[in-house]
Order: C-alpha cells, then sequence, then structure tokens
C-alpha cells in the first residue's frame, strides 16, 4: 500500500517536471548509451577477429623468429628455404608446410599503380591457410621451382589495376619486373583495419630473385591433429634452433594468437567502457543533485505527509523511487539508444558491432544502482525532515 | 482527576530551541489536559509558544523538558515512525494555509492519512468520499485545490484531519487565510464536528470572538499559560475567566446545535467589542460567529498573517 502510493507520487513528480525529468535522464542516457555502444563494438570487434584467425584454417602452427610478446622487435629472419626443407622432413608432409616472404612494392599495369604487399609463397598456400580464388588458377610446384614470374592477386588490388579488364593473362610490374596474372583470390574483406585484400601472391623463389635475398620470414604449418599440434611446435622449433642456434625461434597456434588479440583487444574496450563509465556517473551526480532540489522544492509537502503520518521511511522510499524511475526510464531510453546506433555503427561502417544479452543486463543493473546510489542522499534527507520546520518552509 | 483518559496531558512541558547558538525557550514549564471532546482555544500573542505548543500537542515535536503523554503514550520513548503512526492514528491537524497537494483530487488528498496507515486504495476512496459528505462536499471529489474556492479548499483540510477518527483535531488559524464570511462557516463546521463526534477540537486563533466560543479558553503569554479557564485552582492565574462548570460536563453532555444558526442572527454583533470584553456566555446557538464582516476580522485577519510569518 504505501510503496504503491511512493510509485504514485514518484511518477508524479517525474511527470510534473518533464522537462527537468528529461534533462536529468539526458546524462543516464547518453552514459548507457555509450557503455552498450562501446561493449557492443569491442564485442563485435572480437567475434570478426576471432572468426578471421579461425578462418586461416584449422590446426595452424606458425613459427617465427624472436619472441612473441608486444613490445618485442622484430628480428631478421636466418630462415631459408633449407630449413623449410627440414621443417617438412620433422611434419612429414611438404604439403602441410607454406612459407611467406614478404615486402611492400608498386604494382603497375599500363598506367595504373597500386602500393600493396608482395608475398613470396609455396604452392602449398591454398591448402595450409584457407584461401579460395574466384578466377584463374594459383602458384603450381613448376612455378615455384622454376622461379616463374607468374602472380595471383588480391581482390583489391585486381580491382585497382584492372578495374574495366579481366586481368587474367595481364602483365603486372612489381618493383620493376614483369609478372603475368594467373589468377585473382575471392574477396576477404578487412582484418582490424587492414585490407587482407592487398596482396599479390608470387612464387617465393621469384621473390627471393626480385629483392636479391635468400630470406623466408616465417613458416606455416597445418598440424596433422589438434591435440599433437604443440608437440610438433616444440619438435620444429627444436630442430630450428639446431640449425640456428643464435637465433630464438616461437611456434604459436590459432588459440595463442586469439588469447593475445582478445587481450589486446580485452584492455582497449574496458578503457572506453571505463570512460564511459565516468559519463554515466555524471549522470548519477546530475541525478543526486536535481532530487535534492526536488526535496527542497516540496519541503512542505513533506511536512504535511509527515503531520498526517508518514514515517521517515516512506518520505525517503518515494523520493528513492523517485530517483531510481529516473535513471531506470533513462537506462531504459539509454539502451535502446545504445543498440540502434550499434546496429548502424554494424550496418553502415567497416566497424562490427554486437549486442549482448549481459551488456544489456549490466546497463539497466548500472542504471539502477546509480538511482539507488546518487539517491540514497537525497532520500535520507528528505526522510530526516523536523515536520515543524518543514511545514513551515516557503 | 476522574472521567475518561485524558487525550492527551502535559505536565511542566518546556521547549528550548538552539537559534545561532543561543537558547531560545518557547515553552517554559506549560501543564495542560485536553479530554476527548474538549473545545479549547489557545489565545496569546505572535511568540507566546502557541505554535510550538500545538506541535507538541500534534506529536510533531518533543518537549525538551517535562512529560507529554498523547494517547496514552509517552512521546519521550517514542522513535520517530513511532511518533509517525501515533500523530496518524490520534491527531488530525488542520492549517492556516490548508496544505493540501497541489495536482490531487479532494478525495485524494483527504485519503491521503489512510495511505500511510495500509488502508485499501477501495476503502480509502471510500471513507475519503463520506467524509467530504460531512464537510458539505459531496459533490467536488475529483476536483483539485486549484479549482477550490479558500473555503472549500480548508473543508478539504478539515476532512483529511477527521478521515482517521482522531481523538484530537488541532487547527492552527484554520479561518486566518479566509474571509469572514467563509471563515465563520468553516468555524461552524469546526465546532458541528466537534460536537457531534466527541474529537476534541484545540484551536489556535487570533479573533477574541472565535476563542469566547470555545467551551474552555487557555491564555498564553512568554511560554507559559496565563489564564486556563479549565484549571483555574491549578495555579494562580493573572485574567481569570475559570468558570468551574465546564470541567463538568461530558463531552456528549452538551449538545451544541449548529443546524439552527446562521446569518439571520445579529445578536452577538457588537464585533471586536465583544471579542475584547472577554468570552460569552457559552449558548448552544454560535450564531455569533456570522454578523461582523467588516470591522472585527479585518483587523483580525492581519494579526493573523503576522503571526504565521513570525512563527513562535
Amino acid at each position: 500500500m504505501r510503496v504503491a502510493e511512493a510509485w504514485r507520487v514518484a511518477l508524479d513528480a517525474l511527470r510534473a517536471n518533464r522537462l527537468r525529468s528529461a534533462l536529468t535522464m539526458l546524462g543516464v542516457i547518453i552514459g548507457v548509451a555509450s557503455v552498450v555502444l562501446l561493449v557492443a563494438i569491442g564485442t563485435g570487434t572480437k567475434q570478426k577477429v576471432e572468426q578471421q584467425v579461425e578462418g586461416l584454417g584449422s590446426n595452424l602452427l606458425l613459427v617465427v623468429p624472436g619472441k612473441i610478446e608486444v613490445g618485442t622487435a622484430p628480428v631478421v629472419s636466418p630462415l631459408t628455404l633449407k630449413d623449410v626443407d627440414a621443417v617438412s622432413r620433422v611434419v612429414g608432409d611438404p604439403q602441410r608446410v607454406a612459407v611467406t616472404v614478404a615486402s611492400g612494392a608498386t604494382a603497375r599495369a599500363g598506367a595504373r599503380s597500386d602500393f600493396t604487399t608482395v608475398q613470396g609463397v609455396l604452392e602449398t598456400t591454398p591448402a595450409v591457410f584457407t584461401r579460395s580464388l574466384a578466377r584463374g588458377r594459383y602458384l603450381t610446384g613448376t612455378d615455384v621451382d622454376t622461379s616463374r614470374r607468374v602472380a595471383v592477386l588480391g581482390d583489391s588490388v585486381a580491382r585497382a589495376l584492372f578495374p574495366d579488364r579481366d586481368p587474367l593473362g595481364q602483365q603486372v610490374t612489381l618493383a620493376g619486373v614483369r609478372f603475368r596474372v594467373i589468377g585473382v583470390f575471392a574477396p576477404l574483406g578487412q582484418s582490424l583495419g587492414v585490407d587482407r585484400d592487398d596482396e599479390v601472391h608470387v612464387p617465393v623463389t621469384a621473390a627471393q630473385r626480385l629483392w636479391g635475398t635468400q630470406r623466408v620470414d616465417g613458416i606455416a604449418v597445418k598440424a596433422p591433429d589438434r591435440e599433437r599440434i604443440d608437440e610438433l611446435g616444440e619438435r620444429i622449433v627444436a630442430e630450428l634452433n639446431r640449425r640456428h642456434p643464435d637465433t630464438e625461434f616461437s611456434a604459436v597456434t590459432q588459440q595463442q594468437i586469439l588469447g593475445v588479440l582478445g587481450d589486446i583487444l580485452g584492455v582497449l574496450t574496458g578503457v572506453l567502457t571505463a570512460i564511459a563509465g565516468i559519463s554515466l556517473l555524471v549522470g548519477g551526480v546530475g541525478v543526486s543533485n536535481i532530487m535534492l532540489v526536488s526535496v527542497r522544492e516540496r519541503t512542505r509537502e513533506i511536512g504535511l505527509r509527515k503531520a498526517v503520518g508518514a514515517r521517515p521511511r516512506d518520505i525517503g522510499v518515494q523520493f528513492l523511487l523517485e530517483a531510481v524511475l529516473l535513471t531506470t526510464i533513462g537506462g531504459l531510453t539509454g539502451m535502446a539508444l545504445g543498440v540502434g546506433t550499434a546496429l548502424l555503427v554494424d550496418a553502415l561502417s567497416p566497424i562490427p558491432a554486437a549486442i549482448t544479452w549481459w551488456s544489456l543486463a549490466l546497463a539497466f543493473g548500472v542504471s539502477a544502482a546509480v538511482g539507488i546510489v546518487f539517491g540514497v542522499v537525497p532520500a535520507q534527507r528528505a526522510g530526516r525532515l523536523d515536520p515543524v520546520v518543514a511545514l513551515r518552509a516557503e | 482527576m476522574t472521567g475518561p483518559p485524558p487525550a492527551i496531558e502535559a505536565v511542566d512541558v518546556s521547549r528550548t530551541y538552539q537559534l545561532d547558538g543561543v537558547s531560545v525557550e518557547a515553552l517554559r514549564g506549560v501543564s495542560l489536559t485536553v479530554r476527548p471532546g474538549d473545545h479549547v482555544a489557545l489565545v496569546g500573542p505572535s511568540g507566546s509558544g502557541k505554535s510550538t505548543l500545538m506541535h507538541l500537542l500534534g506529536g510533531l515535536d518533543r518537549p525538551s523538558g517535562g512529560r507529554l503523554v498523547i494517547g496514552g503514550r509517552d512521546v519521550s520513548v517514542l522513535s520517530p515512525p513511532e511518533m509517525a503512526t501515533l500523530r496518524n492514528e490520534t491527531i488530525g491537524f488542520v492549517f492556516q494555509a490548508f496544505h493540501l497537494l497541489p495536482r490531487t483530487s479532494a478525495v485524494e488528498n483527504v485519503a491521503l492519512p489512510l495511505v500511510y496507515r495500509g488502508v485499501s486504495a477501495r476503502q480509502r476512496r471510500e471513507r475519503a468520499a463520506a467524509m467530504l459528505g460531512r464537510v458539505g462536499l459531496g459533490h467536488r471529489l475529483d476536483h483539485r485545490p486549484n479549482q477550490m474556492s479558500g473555503g472549500e479548499q480548508q473543508r478539504v483540510a478539515i476532512a483529511r484531519a477527521l478521515v482517521t477518527e482522531p481523538t484530537v483535531l488541532l487547527a492552527d488559524e484554520p479561518t486566518g487565510n479566509l474571509d469572514s464570511v467563509t471563515g465563520a462557516a468553516v468555524l461552524e463546521l469546526l465546532e458541528q464536528l466537534n460536537a457531534e463526534s466527541g474529537v476534541a477540537l484545540v484551536m489556535v486563533t487570533h479573533d477574541q470572538e472565535v476563542a469566547a466560543r470555545a467551551q474552555r479558553r487557555i491564555t498564553m503569554r512568554d511560554g507559559v499559560v496565563v489564564a486556563d479557564s479549565d484549571a483555574p485552582h491549578d495555579r494562580p492565574l493573572s485574567v481569570d475567566h475559570g468558570r468551574p462548570e465546564t470541567l463538568v460536563p461530558a463531552p456528549s453532555a452538551e449538545p451544541r446545535s449548529v443546524s439552527g444558526s446562521g446569518p439571520g442572527h445579529p445578536s452577538g454583533g457588537s464585533g471586536g467589542a465583544a471579542g475584547a470584553t472577554g468570552r460569552l456566555p457559552h449558548r448552544p446557538a454560535p450564531a455569533d460567529a456570522t454578523p461582523t464582516p467588516a470591522s472585527g476580522r479585518g483587523a483580525d485577519d492581519a494579526d493573523a498573517v503576522t503571526n504565521g510569518g513570525s512563527g513562535s
């Protein structure tokens, strides 16, 4: 009964001051909407990165010189194709081993040019990584063995150089040397802001000749089974360490990559969400402020209610409810706004956003909590008012 | 003392305020008893402690010293929530400024005390509507305060004060914000309810004429009771209006007929003079409430406003 009255009065108070209530809610709305939006973007990005890393192919093991740690300087690779052969022997199947030696280069075709990444690779690449062609064919063993100057273009490179022509059979110039286009990759899209279609694959032997090097940057292995992937990694690293005692090597799995990327994204999302949380806090201070005004304005009403039998708690609950209503209505509106914006961002921009139920529950819970935390002081003040003084107030 | 147990009993009650570190004694040793059905006028100049005493009698405040028993309960041992319940159950307040909730219908205003008593919404409305009928506003249930005249608003306030069936009705200058005709009607209503329902009526007033109509008159000055017509033997009184016979009658023994009164009785008509000379004989027909719209009441209204502003 008394709680029903408190609800009625709290709603009535909000209705009586529509503009003030709306402006007070705005602080909470902005705070909650930002939290929901940023969590959605963080979650969406993480999901997309996971998809892409998974999409590289399953049971992938990447072997690179140096340590895989944030902040370590890249190491110049001592690896050569002879090391690749050694790794193939460890794995037992050359078809499961891929390599890369990569460098930025300008690709030209006629009057058009495009700065892109040229990757020297083995013919095994499509089997190790999950890549498929839109047109033409991929490199063959013969292409690699004979350092043939043939190239497979990424989707963006093909569009940039041959916007109105079929690239197959055309000539492209990479770092001043002519290559013939034999295939075009199916598009992959973007990952962490990087255009994954902006690359050109050529035989590793041709690439090494192009840059005058024997080096191989990294080796990728598709392990036969998931259970023994770590053990295989250890054996490969041991073999490479035997061959190059001065260099450290690391073998990382997709799970480890996902872990590292997830950590980075988690920290990023956390920091952004905390900043959004601060705006929610500021919204809460606004609620506290307006509740103190409300208590002052209605001091006579409080006095009258006390005179006719309202206990301090009845008055306190009434004002606490008013504060909680302000923040939860604001919270629900903010959630709707945040979800709407996230859906728009996801649909209209390259930034992915994914709504999760827990972020909505959290946002609602936090907005209700903000109402309680920031409503308690004004509510207590109202509840403790001396009825004699309150009745006499202006 | 025999008879029904007192509704309110104050023994040597004092009240001291701290104002900017200075102690102000608003009440200094006041003793009085309000019995069920009493009709008491509380008079005295501004700052004499009338309002402070009313607040104490109504359980809105606690004495700094002495003993105050309301409805059989010693307020010194009650917590704030218990005080609230005590007010809800035993006291009805009528204020000079009505104190109705804005944006709230008459019937909801009247039902407000029942909310804090835990009465169901339907019963609240029924009882509030019945009470509004008794104060002559049965046709105004859903009007809001800003749609009603001052007299009607005060009637709503009276209905609110009585809807809980309290034992004591405390009215602090109930006609102070009303014109004389409306004020007289409100007074009549209060007196009628006092007579009919047996609720004790304690009324602060500046109007000697109004005070004279009370069964009992308590005069205050400088925080003490200087005259109480009910208790001439208790203390030496500087002004003696005591009528021993008013001690005796039970509430119902002296029914006042209000129905017969009206503006047609010019008998009490000498206005301020009647108030100044002291109380009129206590007679069934309180016809003297209405006849002096211009001369006496105008001055009293002004006085009431001054008093309301300065408080106690």
